[in-house]
C-alpha cells in the first residue's frame, strides 16, 4: 500500500467520523479564543518558516513551502 | 486633579492613534488604492511588528523585521499586507572538508581568495544580502460557508527575485466544525548569483587572480550569469472541531520544484585515497524535486492552559525523509500576561546525491551524475528549545519577547572515512540563539 492510499484511508475514516464530533454555536467560548487559533501567532511562524527553510531540506506542511527566498 | 489625569490620558490615547493614523496612511498610500474601501469601524487596522535577531556561532547572523498589516472589513473582507526586509552576514560552509593543512578557496565571485587554516570546516565569510518581500493577500466570504482567498508574494535580494501568486478555497460543513480546503501557489524565482552560475564538476580556479589570464581562465569554469527555478505547491486541508476544548488539523501537500535547484556557492572535496584534498568540484543537483508533506495539528485547551502539537513527514524524490514534532504550551500569568515554552524536533535522512567528499580514485574513473556536500540535504537531527513571554500592555496592545535555542547537529550516514579524515570533524554541529520581540497594536 502507498503513502497516497494510507491518506485516502485516513480522510474517508475522519470524514465518515467527524459528522457527530463538534460543537454547537455557544460552545464555542474556548476556541474562539486568539490562543487556540491553528495560526495563533503567524508572524512567529513566518520567523520560523524562513528560518527552518534556510536551515535545513523540508518546507511547508502547515503552509505552502514553496520560493520566495535564495536561501536555500 | 481628575480633569489632569483625564487630559494626560487623552494626548497619550491621542498620541497611540496618531502612530496608528500614520502607519495607516502609510500602508494605504504604499498599497494604492487597495485599502481605501469604506469600512463602517474606524479603526479596524490592526499591527503586528516584529524584529528577529538570528545568529549562529562563528557563521551567519541575520535580523529580519516585519510589519504585517490586517484590515478586516464589514462583511468579513480580510486584507492583510505584510512587509520583511532581513539582512544576513557571516560565514557559511563552502562544502568542502577539513584538512590537516591550509587550504585556499575562490571566493564565488572569482575575484580574490581566502584562506583556512588547518582542522577547520571550510566556511566562505563573504555571505551578506539583504531581502525586501511583500505579501498581499485578500480573504472573503463567496457564498454561505465557502471563503476564497488569494495573494500575490514578491520578494527581492541582491542577486534573487522571486514573484508568486497563491489562492485557497475553504468550505464548512457541519455548522462549521469541519472545514476543508483546497490551495494552490505557484512561484517563479531568478537567481543571478555573484559570479555567475559555475559548470557543474568544474575545478575551482585557484591560483594568482591578478594574472592577465584569470579572468578568462575563471569564465572558462561559468555557464552563465543568471538561471531561474519555479515552484508549483497544492496543499489540501481538512479541519476538525473534536470537543468544545480540542481542534484537530490534517493537511497533505504537493510541491513540484524545476528548475535550477543547484547551489553555485557550494563545492565538493576531491580526496585521494589517504583523504588529502586534490580538487575542488562544483556541485551538481537534480532539476526537479518533488515533495510531499503530511502534517498533523491540534490544539487543547486545558482549564487555563493551552497546548499547541504538530507533527509533519515529509518525503521527496531525492530520498530526503524528515520528521518534524513542534509543539508550544502557553501558560496564562496575571494580568493577561502568558509565558510559552516552544521545544522543536527535527530530524531527516540525506539525499542520494549527497556525498560530504568524493573520492578521486572513483570521480576520474566515473564522475556522478549529481553531488553536494551541502549538510542541509545530509543527515541530521536539530533541535529548538525557546521561551516566549508576551504581555498586556496600554490599550490591549500586546508585546512579547521571545528567546530560543537552535542546535543542528549533521550526522554521518556511513560513508567511510579514509585516514586523514578521521581526525577531522566533517559534521560540525551548529548553536544558533533566535531573539524576537513582536509589538501587535
Amino acid at each position: 500500500m502507498n503513502k497516497q492510499t494510507i491518506l485516502v484511508i485516513i480522510a474517508s475514516i475522519l470524514v465518515s467520523g467527524c459528522s457527530s464530533l463538534g460543537v454547537q454555536p455557544w460552545e464555542r467560548d474556548l476556541l474562539a479564543k486568539d490562543e487556540m487559533s491553528l495560526s495563533s501567532s503567524p508572524v512567529d511562524n513566518a520567523l520560523d518558516d524562513h528560518i527552518y527553510f534556510s536551515k535545513e531540506a523540508s518546507s511547508g506542511g502547515k503552509g505552502f513551502g514553496g520560493g520566495g527566498c535564495g536561501c536555500n | 486633579m481628575q480633569l489632569t489625569t483625564n487630559k494626560k490620558q487623552n494626548k497619550k490615547t491621542e498620541q497611540k492613534i496618531n502612530i496608528k493614523a500614520a502607519l495607516t496612511l502609510a500602508t494605504t498610500a504604499l498599497f494604492g488604492g487597495v485599502a481605501q474601501a469604506d469600512t463602517p469601524e474606524e479603526d479596524s487596522w490592526e499591527f503586528d511588528t516584529a524584529f528577529l535577531l538570528y545568529s549562529e556561532v562563528d557563521r551567519v547572523s541575520a535580523g529580519e523585521a516585519i510589519l504585517n498589516a490586517k484590515k478586516t472589513f464589514s462583511d468579513e473582507e480580510v486584507l492583510n499586507l505584510k512587509l520583511t526586509i532581513d539582512a544576513l552576514t557571516g560565514a557559511s560552509a563552502n562544502g568542502a572538508v577539513a584538512q590537516p593543512n591550509v587550504q585556499t578557496f575562490t571566493r564565488p565571485s572569482g575575484n580574490g581568495q581566502y584562506d583556512v587554516v588547518a582542522g577547520d570546516t571550510p566556511l566562505d565569510d563573504t555571505f551578506h544580502d539583504t531581502r525586501v518581500q511583500l505579501n498581499a493577500q485578500w480573504t472573503q466570504p463567496i457564498a454561505t460557508d465557502y471563503s476564497a482567498s488569494a495573494g500575490v508574494h514578491i520578494s527581492k535580494e541582491y542577486d534573487y527575485l522571486s514573484i508568486g501568486i497563491n489562492g485557497n478555497l475553504g468550505i464548512d460543513f457541519n455548522q462549521k466544525n469541519t472545514t476543508f480546503s483546497i490551495g494552490a501557489s505557484y512561484f517563479q524565482d531568478t537567481f543571478t548569483p555573484e559570479g555567475g552560475i559555475p559548470k557543474p564538476f568544474a575545478s575551482m580556479l585557484i591560483g594568482d587572480s591578478s594574472s592577465p589570464s584569470w579572468d578568462d581562465d575563471f569564465a572558462q569554469t561559468r555557464i552563465g550569469t543568471e538561471d531561474d527555478k519555479t515552484t508549483t505547491d497544492m496543499l489540501l486541508g481538512f479541519t476538525q472541531v473534536i470537543n468544545r476544548r480540542m481542534i484537530i488539523q490534517f493537511n497533505y501537500s504537493y510541491s513540484m520544484v524545476d528548475g535550477y535547484l543547484t547551489d553555485p556557492f557550494k563545492i565538493l572535496s576531491i580526496v585521494n585515497n589517504e583523504g588529502l584534498a586534490q580538487d575542488y568540484v562544483y556541485e551538481q543537483r537534480p532539476d526537479q524535486r518533488i515533495k510531499q508533506s503530511a502534517y498533523v495539528q491540534s490544539m487543547y485547551h486545558f482549564d487555563t492552559t493551552v497546548l499547541d502539537i504538530s507533527y509533519r513527514y515529509m518525503w521527496d524524490d531525492w530520498d530526503i525523509e524528515s520528521h518534524t514534532i513542534d509543539s508550544r504550551f502557553r501558560i496564562p500569568l496575571d494580568g493577561g500576561s502568558y509565558i510559552q515554552p516552544h521545544f522543536r524536533y527535527y530530524q531527516q535522512s540525506a539525499a542520494d546525491f549527497y556525498a560530504p567528499y568524493l573520492m578521486q580514485s572513483k570521480f576520474e574513473l566515473q564522475r556522478p551524475e549529481f553531488a553536494s556536500a551541502d549538510y542541509r540535504i545530509g543527515e541530521m537531527t536539530a533541535y529548538t528549545l525557546g521561551l516566549k513571554y508576551g504581555m498586556t500592555v496600554n490599550n490591549g496592545h500586546e508585546l512579547s519577547f521571545r528567546l530560543e535555542y537552535y542546535h543542528q547537529a549533521p550526522s554521518d550516514a556511513g560513508f567511510e572515512a579514509p585516514s586523514v579524515l578521521t581526525n577531522e570533524d566533517l559534521y560540525p554541529a551548529i548553536d544558533a540563539i533566535i531573539a524576537q520581540v513582536t509589538y501587535s497594536f
